[in-house]
């Protein structure tokens, strides 16, 4: 981003007048509106997709009625939560109730910041990409629990410490899987990760050090899917078990940022696993439409399609119990991410 | 004035006085450790503003990576107390925890 | 007035607020959260002082950790949800003199003292360099560490189970 603000400053405009300080301040709030209006663009059109795919698998239309093949539904959707009753509980924490919504939007926000989107322009160049993005997402574990509480509803109460203890849980496999990956990179950087898959998709990490990349890939995959409480980790959220989970007591404007949310961290674990495992932004084809903006166009397709994954996942496996969840995660993805690690470390130094 | 090194430490003095306060008065024992956590955050603070404006090496930012290691492990046994505290006499209150021989 | 300055009050007014926040507040959830925002503060201070890899260390594990770890401990200590969030202080005119009278004297050392100056260079990334330390300069207490982690997790776990007396 340093080169934009020089480059600005070189040339005619009023703003090269501005002390640069102003200029990356500027740049800074024009990069946060800009990761607000990506997150609520992609839920509109991801609610839509969802509800789409769900709809065909289940051999049904979907939203139909709003505009052309119900496009406009999720449009209509926000209207009408936008325009809802805030109702928060007598007995309930109103400040606290109000501050639970700000916190679990703001996670997936930050993490925006590190993804590399093209070859040349990262809107921040960080050194420790991947450690950032890992500790950014584990905010959103208080803003659950802080969301469960605040609800004065044992319910929800219950929902929000299941879903902070999945989430915690879950974190250390993901993190064994990018360590698996930034071990062979030698840069916790993401465009360093991202520019070392370059050249054509045999180049890709998932493909390499066979097995263990690709098991250390399932185990990535598995584990965000469980950190974002989807099927068949949504236990937290389960209707049949705890009417709404942390968010029961949440209506109107403030649930929307929840939903929000839920789908801007699939989102970022989307586009992360993009980025650790298949290529970031480079092509599957060599030199193939492999520079400037095309870098956005496979990103965001990659990760699309794990999106897509996501929710294909939902509508074909059963819920895991809670005890079953922790199991996943302790005893049987905790140990193949060591043994991955170890094996890619051992055959590095053969 | 130019942000130099004493800034750094006086925002860490504060941050200690600050914890101790939480730890003295305090009557919940979970509160007590969170003033504990402020206290060695302050003193991280002190290690790192000292290595980058003295030493300009790393030796602070190893040794603050060692106190966040030793505080994690430090209040994950003490929650473990308070937890089981509670379990014997129902409540967390410091000053009800005076009998050495439960 | 530079803009490292500016970041500088500004991150050090908000850090000393939620501590502020934690200390005085008589509700234990607005404690967690005061300390939240402090930790917070500190990673900002730290990657003010060009160290960013100790900046995210501090967020994985303070806030996503121990942070956690204290909320749990908060909740399950409770006798009854929603109600009972109080907590008492005790004596709080000497504790707040005494801690008055610190401020006082490590503000004055720290005025007082003449601190030798160093060439301060830019800040660069870190990890790459602490992670060679880690190997080469720092590897017993490396060890010696994660032994103490063992530790910790075995005991902690221990003091938790289903069946304590």
């Amino acid at each position: 981003m340093q080169e934009l603000i020089q480059s600005l400053q070189n040339g005619q405009t009023f703003l090269a007048g501005l002390p640069p300080a102003i200029l990356t301040l500027i740049f800074m709030a024009l990069g946060a509106v800009l990761f607000a209006t990506v997150m609520a663009l992609n839920a509109l059109v991801a609610v839509y997709a969802e509800r789409k795919i769900s709809a065909w698998m289940q051999d049904r239309l979907g939203p139909m009625e709003v505009g052309p093949q119900g496009i406009l539904q999720t449009l209509a959707d926000a209207v009408k939560l936008l325009l809802k009753e805030d109702i928060v509980p007598a007995a309930a924490d109103q400040k606290l109730h109000w501050f639970a919504p700000f916190l679990v939007f703001a996670a997936p926000c930050a993490a925006f910041a590190a993804l590399p989107y093209t070859r040349e322009f990262v809107f921040a160049n960080f050194d420790i990409g991947v450690f950032y993005v890992a500790s950014i997402t584990s905010l959103s574990v208080i803003a659950i629990l802080i969301a469960g509480w605040a609800s004065n509803n044992k319910w929800a109460l219950l929902g929000g410490m299941r879903a902070a203890a999945q989430i915690v849980s879950y974190e250390i496999p993901a993190g064994l899987a990018m360590l698996v990956v930034v071990m062979q990179v030698g840069s916790l950087n993401f465009n360093a990760i991202s520019a070392a898959q370059d050249g054509g998709i045999h180049h890709w990490f998932v493909w390499r050090y066979f097995p263990f990349n690709f098991i250390a890939f399932g185990i990535f995959y598995i584990a965000t899917l469980a950190e974002c409480n989807r099927t068949p980790f949504d236990l937290p959220e389960a209707e049949s078990e705890l009417v709404g989970g942390f968010h029961t007591e949440y209506s109107g404007f403030k649930w929307s940022i929840f939903m929000l949310a839920e789908y801007a961290e699939m989102l970022v674990v989307a586009l992360v696993g993009a980025a650790l495992f298949l290529g970031g932004w480079s092509s599957p084809i060599p030199n193939f439409m492999n520079t400037g903006a095309w870098g956005v166009f496979w990103f965001a397709g990659k990760a699309a399609f794990l999106i897509f994954t996501h929710m294909w996942l939902r509508w074909t496996l059963p819920r895991l119990r809670v005890d079953q969840l922790m199991h996943l995660s302790w005893k049987v993805l905790t140990p193949f991410g060591f043994a991955c690690l170890l094996g890619v470390g051992l055959w590095m130094l053969i | 004035m130019q942000v130099g090194l004493t800034h750094f430490l006086v925002l860490g003095a504060i941050l200690f006085c600050l914890g101790l306060l939480a730890v003295i008065t305090k009557r919940n024992a979970v509160t007590v450790l969170m003033g504990v956590e402020l206290i060695i955050n302050a003193a991280n603070i002190n290690f790192i503003a000292f290595t980058r404006y003295m030493d300009n090496d790393l030796d602070g930012q190893m040794f603050g990576v060692f106190v966040i290691v030793i505080a994690a492990a430090g209040a994950a046994v003490a929650l473990a107390i308070v937890l089981n505290i509670y379990q014997r006499m129902r409540s967390v209150n410091l000053d009800e925890a005076d009998s050495l021989l439960g | 007035m530079n803009s490292f300055d500016v970041m500088f009050y500004l991150i050090a007014a908000l850090t000393l607020l939620a501590a502020a926040v934690m200390v005085f507040s008589k509700n234990i959830i607005y404690n967690a959260m005061g300390l939240l925002v402090a930790f917070f503060g500190v990673a900002g201070i730290y990657v003010m002082l060009g160290a960013d890899f100790l900046a995210a260390t501090q967020l994985l594990i303070y806030v996503g950790g121990i942070l956690v770890l204290l909320l749990f401990g908060v909740m399950l200590s409770q006798r009854f949800t929603g109600a009972e969030m109080r907590t008492g202080t005790l004596q709080v005119l000497p504790a707040t003199l005494v801690c008055a009278g610190i401020a006082a004297i490590l503000l004055r050392m720290i005025w007082q003292t003449p601190w030798p100056k160093a060439e301060i260079a830019a800040p660069k990334p870190t990890t790459h360099e602490i992670g060679m330390q880690f190997m080469t300069t720092y590897l017993i207490p490396f060890e010696i560490v994660s032994v103490l982690l063992l530790a910790a997790l075995v005991g902690a776990a221990f003091l938790g189970r289903r069946d304590a007396r």
